[in-house]
């Protein structure tokens, strides 16, 4: 199967380059098998990947256009010739591999904790199985970028708006009902730009690779947040 | 060439479960806390832990802490040491509570409670009926606790170096621990980062055998670097397989599969561990399982064309259940092996999963070293908690849902004690220059250019003699050939050349560093294998079939220098109680 991937390695080439090998796969054969190929014939090819089985979210890439976990990917099932790019909107180190600074600033920015005011019990605090429900779709994520990386919204505002995948935690964290922290979180998303450049484009969606809805989330909170106001 | 430098407190090498739950006491404390990780912290490999953590908060079936003593000193074929196996069993259910409060989403029960299921080697009343002691996240455990212990971090305002590899430790000629020399990844840049007191929580190292439950990462970098400063690794020959990977690929299928209801067939449809373990059944632990499966292969009712693999039956639970409790690992099975186990039953297979031996520590996590006439003497300023370090709470063969809390215990346990080490040691010592130029002869080493021998071709053949030498079922004959075959590869590597000699996120220099780990780990495995001449827990001679305590009732201790084994006595002393003395282990 003809793969084309992106090189630039900033010490030796002056500009971006895509290149083409070709690589025996079986049905079975994940992209990232056929990435770990290309590295052993080429061991300056550099991408990150770690557990193989889609839970770490390191190996986040675009893959024929569209952003997935190499681990997880069947390459059989892509069209020929798959096209492998590094996650679009963050700056490139090398090769495959992207800067992922301002994602994590955005997440950290979103308080992702439990916000507790009153005191904790000796034990743990009660949650109904109806109201741990609500965390699932939530709590899964596993911090790929995948989402953010798709969200045009995010492209044209990486410092402003906090992307799909700080959203979905802050969500996660209002829908808790162990949290009492709905009235700082809703203040901080507060302005034109932090939550609301969300226009629903719904890219997020589409190529979470846990198949979670962050487009879904960021409703809820503006939501809570119109219900708050009046 | 002059190495930057910085300066903290303290120095957490690792940041899986057991590195961010100190650095989260330290931070919490006041001290100022690096942690170094050479993957962002939500990507270490306590992401990957399914199916729970132990704890006796008898929310659905009676349990006390005492019971899980006895389980987790049975469960360990009487290696453990049972001060530290007291200590981490009273300490589970308060640490459970503490990770409830961080905002962990355990799965619940109608009544609010946490959710625990039954897993492996689990009993009431001192082996009696099965228990249930396994609190639950769905099979997602480990990724809810790492993520939510990060999350503290973040809360704490913990320092962290993300993407920044560990080369070497730093002492002082006394031994002192001064802090490490770190490579940023992103820059190929040295960095001296200076501390009174250094953690190393840099998990385990399955990667030494082909077929693994574990990450690319998972390569012993502490341990190896114990073992470069002159410290020895404990008990190494005990390995732990996890009964059920993925067959022919590894990926680990939770016991809480079992837990939850399901069970093991050969190819006459046989519940096998019916024979077995006539009591426990699938639940026996992992050693008693994975060796009954890997018989029944080896017998001949081994299921597929080649007969190479058992079956895990899981449809009987129903979708239902199976969406609820173990979502994770059906979409698993889906991916990676076309099987959807609401409907049919999963090909699985032992698999290299955890390293039970690994840095000698006390219950506080403080390193030791023997020394004259002393088995266990602390090594200053170093500490060691979770997966590489030794404790030694699963002695010969770890009880499923005790690594997540063991990391919990004694990451929290170390971090206390470094706290008490910083009231005593207010200044860093002066730093050792010779000491940071041997390191950065370690990382210049790979400057070296020409032809040689490839690192990923060096890994596999190590990963092979590994799995063919070291694995299920060993005798004298197949270790020695191991130790042969380990040594030509320790000098071939002396012969490897990196293709790839740039500075910007050399992934190349990296994976040669993580062999030398590597290579370092799968010899003291195989030495340490070789010299125990009895079948304990994991480790199963052939022609040492018996558990032998007048002779081998003791930890074995690995110095890489001369491959030197000595050995010290378990502590079979608990803190408060009366100690368990060696049975029969049945189950």
């Amino acid at each position: 199967m003809r793969i084309s991937v992106y090189r630039y390695n900033p010490e030796t080439d002056a500009e971006p380059y895509m290149e083409t090998f070709d690589i025996e796969v079986s049905s079975e054969t994940m992209v990232r098998d056929a990435l770990l190929e290309i590295k052993e014939r080429d061991p300056t090819f550099t991408f990150r990947h770690s557990c193989g089985e889609g839970v770490c979210g390191s190996d986040a890439i675009n893959i024929n256009g569209s952003n997935g976990l190499g681990c997880v990917t069947k390459i059989a099932e892509l069209k020929e010739p798959v096209e492998i790019r590094p996650m679009p909107g963050m700056p490139i180190i090398r090769d495959l591999v992207v800067d992922m600074t301002q994602f994590f600033q955005q997440y950290r920015a979103v308080k992702p904790y439990i916000i507790r005011k009153d005191p904790v019990p000796e034990v743990e605090l009660k949650q109904t199985p109806e109201e741990r429900d609500k965390l699932d779709g939530l709590y899964e994520c596993i911090l790929c970028g995948c989402c953010s990386g798709s969200c045009p919204s995010y492209w044209w505002n990486p410092d402003k708006f906090r992307g799909p995948a700080a959203l979905l935690q802050s969500w996660r964290f209002l829908a808790d009902n162990r949290d009492q922290g709905t009235e700082e979180r809703l203040d901080e998303l507060d302005g034109p730009y932090k939550l609301f450049r969300c226009h629903t484009i719904m890219n997020c969606m589409d190529v979470c690779p846990k198949g979670l809805n962050p487009t879904k989330a960021i409703g809820h909170i503006k939501q809570l947040m119109l219900k708050n106001m009046v | 060439m002059s190495i930057p430098k910085r300066s903290f407190d303290a120095l957490v090498i690792g940041a899986g479960g057991g590195g961010l739950r100190a650095s989260l006491q330290l931070s919490q404390a006041d001290a100022s806390v690096a942690v170094v990780s050479k993957v962002f912290p939500t990507r270490s490999h306590t992401v990957a832990a399914q199916g729970g953590m132990n704890a006796a908060l008898a929310n659905v079936l009676p349990d006390n802490w005492h019971w899980h003593m006895f389980d987790t000193v049975k469960g360990s074929d009487y290696l453990g040491d049972q001060d530290a196996i007291e200590y981490m069993c009273r300490a589970a259910a308060k640490l459970v509570y503490e990770l409830e409060h961080f905002g962990v989403p355990f799965s619940r029960l109608d009544n609010g409670k946490i959710y625990q299921r039954p897993f492996g080697g689990q009993s009431q009343n001192f082996g009696g009926d099965q228990a249930a002691r396994t609190c639950a996240a769905a099979d997602r455990t480990g990724h809810a606790i790492l993520h939510s212990l990060y999350q503290q971090n973040i809360r704490a305002k913990t320092h962290f170096f993300d993407e920044y590899f560990a080369i070497d430790l730093l002492q002082d000629d006394d031994g002192t621990i001064l802090g490490a020399l770190v490579l940023e990844i992103e820059t190929g840049e040295p960095l001296i980062i200076e501390a009174k007191t250094t953690l190393l929580a840099t998990g385990g190292a399955g990667q030494i055998f082909r077929t693994n439950t574990n990450a690319k990462i998972n390569t012993g970098d502490g341990m190896a670097m114990a073992l470069r400063a002159g410290l020895p690794l404990q008990d190494m020959e005990f390995f732990q397989f996890h009964p059920t990977g993925i067959a022919g690929r590894g990926m680990l299928i939770t016991e809480g599969a079992r837990g939850e209801g399901g069970y093991l067939l050969n190819k006459d449809g046989e519940r096998f561990m019916e024979r077995y373990a006539p009591h426990a059944k699938d639940l026996a632990s992992r050693d008693v399982v994975s060796r009954a499966i890997a018989t029944e292969v080896r017998e001949g009712r081994g299921c597929g064309p080649n007969g190479d693999h058992v079956l895990l039956k899981l449809d009987h639970l129903g979708e239902e259940v199976i969406n609820k409790r173990l979502p994770s690992i059906r979409t698993m099975a889906k991916t990676f092996m076309n099987v959807d186990m609401v409907y049919e039953p999963v090909p699985v297979f032992p698999t290299a999963h955890y390293t039970m031996g690994g840095i000698p520590t006390n219950r506080y996590g403080q390193v030791v070293t023997p020394m004259g006439n002393t088995s266990e003497v602390e090594v200053d300023g170093l500490y060691a908690v979770g997966e590489c370090a030794c404790v030694s709470v699963h002695g010969a063969n770890r009880l499923g849902g005790n690594s997540l809390l063991d990391i919990v215990v004694f990451g929290r346990a170390a971090g206390n004690h470094m706290i008490e080490y910083l009231k005593e040691n207010r200044y860093h010592r002066p730093m050792n220059m010779d000491s940071v130029d041997k390191a950065m002869a370690r990382l210049q080493r790979w400057d070296k250019s020409g032809d040689g021998e490839t690192i990923p071709e060096l890994k596999r053949d190590m990963q092979k003699v590994m799995e063919e030498y070291c694995g299920v079922f060993r005798n004298d004959e197949i270790l020695r050939t191991g130790v042969e075959k380990m040594r030509d590869i320790q000098r071939r590597l002396e012969n490897a050349v990196l293709a790839d000699h740039s500075k910007v996120f050399n992934t190349a220099r990296i994976e040669a560093m993580e062999l030398e780990n590597l290579i370092d780990i799968a010899v003291a495995t195989v030495y340490s294998a070789l010299s125990r001449k009895e079948s304990r827990g994991a480790h199963s001679r052939m022609d040492y079939t018996e558990r032998d305590d007048v002779h081998w009732l003791k930890h074995s201790l690995y110095f890489k220098d001369d491959n030197r084994l000595e050995y010290k006595p378990v502590r079979m002393k608990p803190m408060t109680v009366e100690a368990f003395p060696p049975k029969a282990r049945v189950y």
